[in-house]
């Protein structure tokens, strides 16, 4: 294990507005192929680590080390850079509304890949093919379900040939009906080999395919560890609280 | 009454080509008002404090002294202080020009900030700098959002094109009060050029109407 080098590592992140501290010394490391899970409740710094892993929010003090490199000078050319290799998933898919589904994938892939329009579309067609939204390609977004808008943002950064990508939340805006095929969306990617950080309150999912939970609350890092052991024998008193309620809430809506 | 149509009628070919000028000082007017606005609305919503507080002061400026006081201001005062030799008709286009400037970038701010900004981070998360992201994602759903404000802008400089009559730019309303003032036949002339104003009012908001329909985002209702 001490030989191989984490795909993602983060030291010590830290982020404050104004006096309250939203993100405190959260430090972890994922190995390629990885899928590890936030969990923990709503405003305890679930989003606030995710967003300043790719620098969406500037964090106060912490490093990032992608593949062994340390990110360093976060701006420009070098950030674009770094972020292409981040794919990010959010709970309000945030997809351009202005654009087809399949333009939506394509964009990226001519304006900041360079690609070529012809082969940026075959690459966009088959993205949008494993997600099963060959036949949705040329709807807008407003046309489209919350289960497939999800889907066609994880068709969009998967085109980018991410190293990791992060899940905010990726099913919290959905209706519950619709949770399931983002759910296998993402399975489909796990089982692809596909290193990914995901936040999410689909406990029973997440117990299901996480390699390890981490309990975040009030902006630490509470608890890491394997599904078993956060679940169901958590050294902490507030995981085990959180885990035994948010258990009864969600745990059947996994499947 | 057979006399004042007689006037009118001889007079029409003169105020039509009236309306032409009256045209182009207000699509001068309007292009430069689109192309300054759009920076001043970006720039308004995401630039720092410094540029936030210079755009304020600029639309504050242009949005706060009368159409007339800025002819005559950039017309008599700043050309000629300057030592730059514009005619009548260029200043009217740059004046009527920055004022739409101000009013615009008011329409494109409402634009931006209506958008649902999770987009931006969108783009920016694929790897778009700021500049690109604006570019490409946040300025096409501006402008197709801003159509029905900007419409309403164009009829208001429309109207305001005939002030630029007071540095003798022979537009509609300079020619109605040629002929009138000759011919003592004020009523039919103001009335025809107050009609002309009312057609082409009718065909740019028109105009506009169907380039809204035309560029809907589909799923979104009207």
């Amino acid at each position: 294990m001490a030989d191989t080098v984490p795909i993602l590592r983060i030291e010590h992140m830290t982020k404050r507005y104004g006096d309250k501290e939203v993100l405190k010394d959260a430090s972890l490391s994922i190995n390629k192929g990885e899928l590890k899970v936030l969990i923990g409740p709503s405003g305890g710094g679930k989003s606030t680590l995710l967003q300043c892993i790719n620098f969406l929010i500037k964090p106060d003090r912490g490093r990032i080390w992608l593949d062994g490199t340390e990110i360093i000078r976060a701006k420009g050319k070098a950030l674009y850079a770094y972020r292409q290799k981040v794919g990010m998933i959010f709970q309000d898919f945030n997809l351009f509304d202005h654009l087809t589904a399949l333009h939506n994938v394509q964009i990226g892939l001519v304006r900041v890949k360079g690609m070529q329009a012809k082969a940026a579309k075959e690459r966009a067609t088959q993205e949008l093919d494993r997600v099963g939204l060959k036949n949705h390609m040329h709807q807008y977004p407003a046309e489209l379900s919350g289960g497939q808008k999800q889907r066609v943002s994880i068709a969009r950064a998967l085109a980018m040939d991410p190293e990791i990508m992060l899940l905010d939340e990726p099913t919290s805006a959905l209706d519950p009906e619709l949770i399931s095929e983002v759910l296998d969306a993402i399975r489909t990617l796990r089982s692809s080999g596909m290193t990914m950080i995901m936040s999410t309150h689909q406990i029973g999912f997440a117990g299901e395919v996480a390699d390890e939970l981490i309990f975040l609350e009030k902006g630490s890092i509470v608890e890491t560890g394997p599904p078993a052991k956060i679940l169901y024998d958590a050294e902490y008193p507030r995981t085990r609280d959180f885990c035994s309620k948010i258990t009864e809430l969600y745990a059947n809506s996994s499947s | 009454m057979t006399e004042s149509l007689i006037v009118l009628y001889g007079a029409l070919p003169y105020l039509l080509r009236g309306s032409l000028v009256t045209i182009a000082v207000v699509a001068g007017a309007m292009m430069l008002g689109l192309v300054l606005g759009i920076h001043l609305a970006v720039g308004q919503v995401y630039g720092g404090r410094w540029l936030r507080r210079v755009i304020g002061v600029y639309v504050w400026f242009f949005r706060g002294v009368p159409l007339l006081v800025l002819l005559f201001l950039f017309y008599f005062g700043l050309c000629s202080l300057l030592q730059i030799n514009l005619s009548a008709f260029t200043v009217s286009v740059i004046v009527l020009g920055l004022i739409s400037s101000a009013y615009q970038s008011q329409i494109f701010r409402g634009a931006i900030m209506s958008l649902p900004q999770g987009q931006l981070k969108a783009a920016r998360a694929l790897g778009m700098s700021d500049g690109k992201a604006i570019a490409l994602i946040i300025l096409p759903q501006t402008l197709r959002l801003s159509i029905p404000g900007w419409s309403n802008e164009y009829s208001i400089v429309l109207k305001d094109s005939a002030v630029a009559y007071a540095l003798g730019v022979m537009e509609m309303m300079a020619r109605a009060h040629f002929v009138a003032s000759r011919t003592y036949e004020h009523l039919p002339l103001y009335f025809a050029a107050g009609f002309l104003f009312m057609i082409l009012t009718y065909l740019g908001t028109k105009g506009l109407r169907i380039l809204e329909e035309k560029v809907r985002i589909p799923g979104y209702s009207a």
